[in-house]
């Protein structure tokens, strides 16, 4: 037991300090590293996994929201998409078996892998959409030269990807900021450190959302979470701390092929029904 | 307005690192309390079992004020899920504070689906 926890405390660690320094997130790989290096029940491992997601959202979330880089009301708005659909996803998750669990869970760790290797150019002016302009979602963040304003676009495209975020976060037990990320950048047109910001604002509260029915169906044990949200909380104050001057490129790319690796063995455990 | 809001970001970045410092406390706390006194069975998680952990809220706190390691943790646990929820109270206030009444609403929406998953699961 003291073992199981010390490695598993271990990989977490190590997955929160990659995760947080290369902006993919610790908690997407620990359900991966704990159903195929641990052979730990998948209901388990999401159900830590989920856990762990909120305390690293929260804990970094912390530090944005103060640095001004968070912006309160676009997140509290998208979160009524997103804990509607992770009330969901959890609730779906419930009804589905493993094997499609973990097939779905690759597809998701692809998906992501890809989009973490892709460019993020920053946004040229655009007219804002009325509809931020009725509910005040424009803001400004800190950038080297002062303070600066951006204006959102496509509210309702970005609302509607946030519940299919809500639904992923809460079937897979993960934070899918990728998502959220694709949703408020590429949708709604948010400078990018605003984007990542707020979305990880958002990830706590989505998390949380299915947070009851993963403890009442009993899959959030505490065993196998202790390990896993000190391990992930600690490695990812740590890599946040070093931020800057980290190679974060090569970083990334070494990460993404990590992910990418574990999503085809969970894709090949879901249909060999290994999962 | 604007003076208000910050105000409002620094409350909501107090209520987040103080719930993630309070719940990993007392995971950590249970935890070595947990892994010293390992007298009962190791729990197989190879495999799912439904039936094993049929916990609610009060039963969680009953263990944990009888020191119970595995129930010092999923306090712990609790705190943390609970810690997003008072950060949504903490804007919903502040935004009432601000008379900021759409987003008010927008907040007491979210927490009403947040308390709902909760209230329904039957914890």
């Amino acid at each position: 037991m003291l073992l199981f926890s010390s490695l598993v405390f271990l990989a977490s660690a190590a997955a929160g300090f990659i995760g947080s320094l290369t902006g993919l997130g610790g908690g997407v790989v620990i359900t991966p590293v704990l159903a195929l290096l641990f052979h730990v029940d998948l209901r388990y491992a999401m159900g830590a996994s989920l856990v762990s997601v909120i305390a690293t959202s929260s804990g970094a979330a912390s530090a944005y929201v103060r640095e001004g880089f968070s912006n309160v009301r676009i997140g509290m708005l998208l979160e009524i998409a997103t804990t509607c659909g992770a009330i969901t996803g959890a609730i779906i998750a419930a009804h589905t078996p493993t094997t499609a669990l973990s097939i779905i869970m690759g597809i998701v760790l692809l998906f992501s892998a890809y989009t973490s290797t892709r460019p993020h150019p920053d946004h040229e002016a655009n007219r804002a959409d009325p509809l931020a302009r009725r509910l005040r979602l424009n803001g400004e963040y800190p950038s080297e030269s002062g303070l600066k304003k951006y204006e959102v676009q496509g509210v309702k495209g970005g609302f509607s990807l946030m519940f299919g975020a809500g639904v992923t976060s809460g079937l897979l037990g993960i934070g899918s900021g990728a998502l959220k990320v694709i949703a408020m950048d590429r949708l709604m047109r948010i400078p990018f450190k605003v984007s990542t910001a707020t979305s990880n604002f958002m990830i706590g509260v989505t998390a949380a959302a299915s947070a009851g029915v993963y403890l009442r169906r009993g899959w959030i044990v505490p065993d196998v979470t202790m390990p896993v949200m000190l391990g992930v909380l600690l490695g990812s104050l740590v890599g946040a701390r070093l931020l800057s001057g980290a190679p974060v490129k090569a970083l990334r790319y070494l990460f993404a092929a990590v992910v990418g690796v574990l999503a085809i063995e969970m894709i090949y455990g879901g249909i060999t029904g290994r999962l | 307005m604007r003076m208000n809001d910050e105000r409002l970001d620094r409350s909501v970045g107090i209520v987040l690192r103080t719930g993630v410092i309070l719940a990993a406390a007392l995971v950590l706390i249970g935890g070595i309390a947990f892994l010293v006194s390992q007298h009962q069975p190791v729990p197989d998680r190879h495999k799912f079992h439904p039936e094993a952990t049929p916990f609610t809220i009060a039963g969680v706190w009953q263990g944990a004020i009888h020191l119970e390691p595995a129930y010092l943790i999923l306090l712990g646990l609790l705190v943390l899920i609970a810690t997003p929820i008072v950060r949504v109270i903490t804007c919903l206030a502040g935004f009432a504070l601000e008379r900021d009444w759409l987003y008010a609403t927008i907040s007491l929406i979210v927490l009403t689906c947040l308390l709902g998953s909760i209230i329904a699961s039957g914890l």
